[in-house]
């Protein structure tokens, strides 16, 4: 299996309406809904990329991320 | 009608080896009459080496334990003559259901591939298997079974184990060159080793209880996640033979174990699953947890850890039992020849290294389905039930689905009685596979590929044209008489029948499936251990090559100075 760099350069053609779309994905959910559903949504997007050395980069990042909030 | 193996009482007999002042030496002294050593002892005794198998009990399992027995178990049993009962008892299955909350999110079929001799798995209760292993062990001469003989305590040197060991008579002494240690996860001799099993205990405990029904249910696996009869936690049912359904609820941690035991609080949640009208009878009810531990070695000296002594798994994915008739395989043939002085001492470290490994193996998918089902943190919870409620309708989401990976043989890629390819091949039979089967024809007769190897070493050639090469012949032929014998098998594709190869048999591919499967073509040759596993392949025969990889598969010396590689390169 060849290895594959996570893009972390822009690629999405039009940010701020994904980035609408994100938040409008948890309208009128209850914490437990938005926890629900950003899992399903790795979940898909996960299985969408599928290369593992991609995703545990991606995971790597976010942690480090995570790492830092208090 | 079926003995009732669970209600059996085997007799303690005085041996004539109580009486002696010295104590008596044996060449093999097995440590626990379960399936793992039972399955030792037969395997050694049918090899002509006379084993003592001890028990510090009169009776073989009772209860709800192993049920569920794959393929690889059901080949070994075969080899050690009495898989045929096994799976005619067992009940087989292949649908797996799939329960989130109150809905089935999903169904699986095992589809069952055609040309597999057995099949993938049956489900059979423990008392059985150890009931036909025992059975088959008292046909043979050369299995001393010695009941009520406790041990009690051993020391080793360079040459030998002494065991002290307890009967209704009284203490006596035992010495062994080789002692195997099946005697279950509490091991009383890993402790009188001073040796432990480490790993990871889980915060959980289930209910198993075993219910004989008298409606007709499904043949099915059903697994239930945090279902509305037992919220929070997870259920499986699994059907056994004589109308017994075994259903494992589990608990959790706060659970009382001896208050849950109780009928009254039992029978309420069974009805909860079966329905108020269900009309069932309990026939065994406990409570359990586990562990995920391994010892750091399975050799140490000439004592040999086999089985739950040497390793602890959890019940998901059925890698207990199965596994530790694995190690029974694995340590068989290699006491074998050292025994005879076919192979040196160092054949029997490499028991360790391939079962740790396949150790490994097994640890690592039972934790990944302990951790599916009981999620550790409130993240891995919501990825678990995301997981489930995706199931439903996404294919992709199913493969994430850990209820248990059903427990398959290790390959043993990386073991030094492998041979490296040198030749390039196609398909699953590299080198440290359990070979594949396939069905063949013998004398016109079918059979299976299986049942034709094993106990001693095999050589597959694939042959499909005209006459055989002189030398290719001569080869084969001279195999046989070797310190270290090759039973040769020359395979041929459907339709073709060989001008006749005296002294050689000759097995059809009747289906073609042998040749797909080992990526075979004309020429090829596969060597295969007596253990059922290969160990080498090449794309054309040469005697030299072989005789090379079979002192690396029994780890002799290649070179002049081992007598065996003179014997094998002169003969």
């Amino acid at each position: 299996m060849c290895s594959l760099t996570l893009n972390t350069a822009a690629n999405i053609a039009a940010p701020d309406d994904f980035y609408e779309r994100l938040i409008d994905m948890h309208r009128d959910l209850s914490p437990t809904q938005s926890n629900t559903a950003n899992a399903a949504l790795i979940l898909l997007l996960a299985n969408h990329i599928g290369n593992l050395d991609v995703l545990a980069q991606a995971m790597e990042i976010a942690r480090d991320d995570a790492m830092q909030v208090a | 009608m079926d003995k009732d193996y669970q209600r059996a009482v085997y007799a303690y007999r005085r041996s004539p080896d109580q009486d002696c002042a010295v104590p008596v030496r044996r060449p093999v002294v097995v440590v626990g009459a379960g399936p793992v050593g039972l399955a030792t002892a037969i395997d050694l005794a049918q090899q002509d080496i006379p084993v003592v198998l001890l028990d510090d009990d009169c009776t073989l399992s009772t209860g709800s334990r192993a049920i569920c027995f794959a393929k690889r178990t059901l080949e070994i049993m075969d080899r050690l003559g009495c898989g045929e009962r096994a799976v005619a008892k067992g009940v087989s299955w292949n649908v797996g259901k799939i329960f989130f909350r109150e809905q089935m999110v999903y169904e699986f079929n095992l589809l069952p591939e055609a040309g597999h001799r057995r099949p993938a798995f049956i489900n059979l209760q423990q008392y059985y298997v150890e009931g036909y292993l025992f059975d088959r062990a008292t046909d043979l001469q050369l299995i001393d079974v010695r009941w009520k003989n406790k041990v009690t305590g051993l020391t080793q040197n360079d040459h030998g184990v002494e065991l002290s060991i307890d009967t209704p008579d009284g203490e006596y002494r035992l010495q062994c060159d080789y002692l195997v240690a099946a005697d279950g996860s509490r091991s009383p001799v890993r402790n009188f080793c001073g040796l432990e099993s480490k790993g990871q205990t889980f915060r959980d405990r289930f209910l198993i209880a075993d219910v004989k029904m008298k409606a007709a249910f499904p043949s099915e696996r059903w697994f239930w996640f945090d279902p509305p009869f037992h919220p929070n936690q997870s259920v499986l049912l699994h059907r056994q033979p004589d109308n017994v359904w075994r259903i494992d609820f589990q608990l959790g941690w706060d659970a009382d174990p001896v208050a849950e035991r109780q009928p009254e609080k039992v029978i309420p949640r069974i009805k909860a699953l079966l329905g108020e009208d269900a009309e069932f009878e309990l026939e065994w009810v406990s409570v359990y947890t586990f562990s995920c531990l391994r010892m750091e070695e399975f050799r140490h000296g000439r004592i040999f850890f086999a089985g739950d002594s040497a390793h602890g798994v959890s019940p998901f994915g059925a890698r207990g039992a199965n596994s530790g008739m694995q190690d029974a395989e694995n340590l068989a043939w290699k006491l074998k020849l050292v025994i005879d002085g076919k192979a040196p001492d160092a054949l029997l470290d490499t028991y360790g290294q391939e079962r740790e490994y396949a150790a490994d193996e097994n640890l690592l998918n039972s934790t990944r389905a302990t951790d599916f089902i009981t999620p550790k943190s409130e993240a891995s919870r919501t990825f678990r039930d995301a997981t489930l409620r995706l199931s439903k309708n996404y294919e992709f989401a199913r493969r994430l689905v850990n209820s248990g990976r059903l427990s398959r043989p290790a390959t043993l890629v990386n073991s030094s009685l492998n041979t490296l390819d040198q030749d390039a091949f196609d398909g699953p039979m590299v080198p440290g596979a359990p070979v594949e089967d396939a069905p063949v024809a013998l004398d016109g007769k079918a059979c299976w590929l299986v049942p034709l190897t094993g106990n001693v070493f095999t050589g597959l050639y694939y042959h499909d044209a005209g006459r055989m090469a002189d030398g290719t012949l001569k080869g084969l032929r001279a195999m046989m008489n070797d310190p270290l014998p090759v039973k040769p098998l020359v395979v041929t594709p459907p339709g073709f029948v060989p001008a006749k190869l005296a002294g050689l048999t000759v097995i059809q591919d009747s289906g073609g499936l042998l040749a797909q499967r080992y990526d075979m073509q004309p020429g090829t040759f596969y060597l295969v251990r007596p253990d059922q596993h290969v160990c080498a392949r090449w794309r054309t025969f040469n005697l030299a090559s072989v005789r090379e990889a079979l002192l690396r598969a029994t780890q002799n010396p290649s070179d002049t100075t081992s007598t065996l590689a003179r014997a094998t390169c002169a003969a």
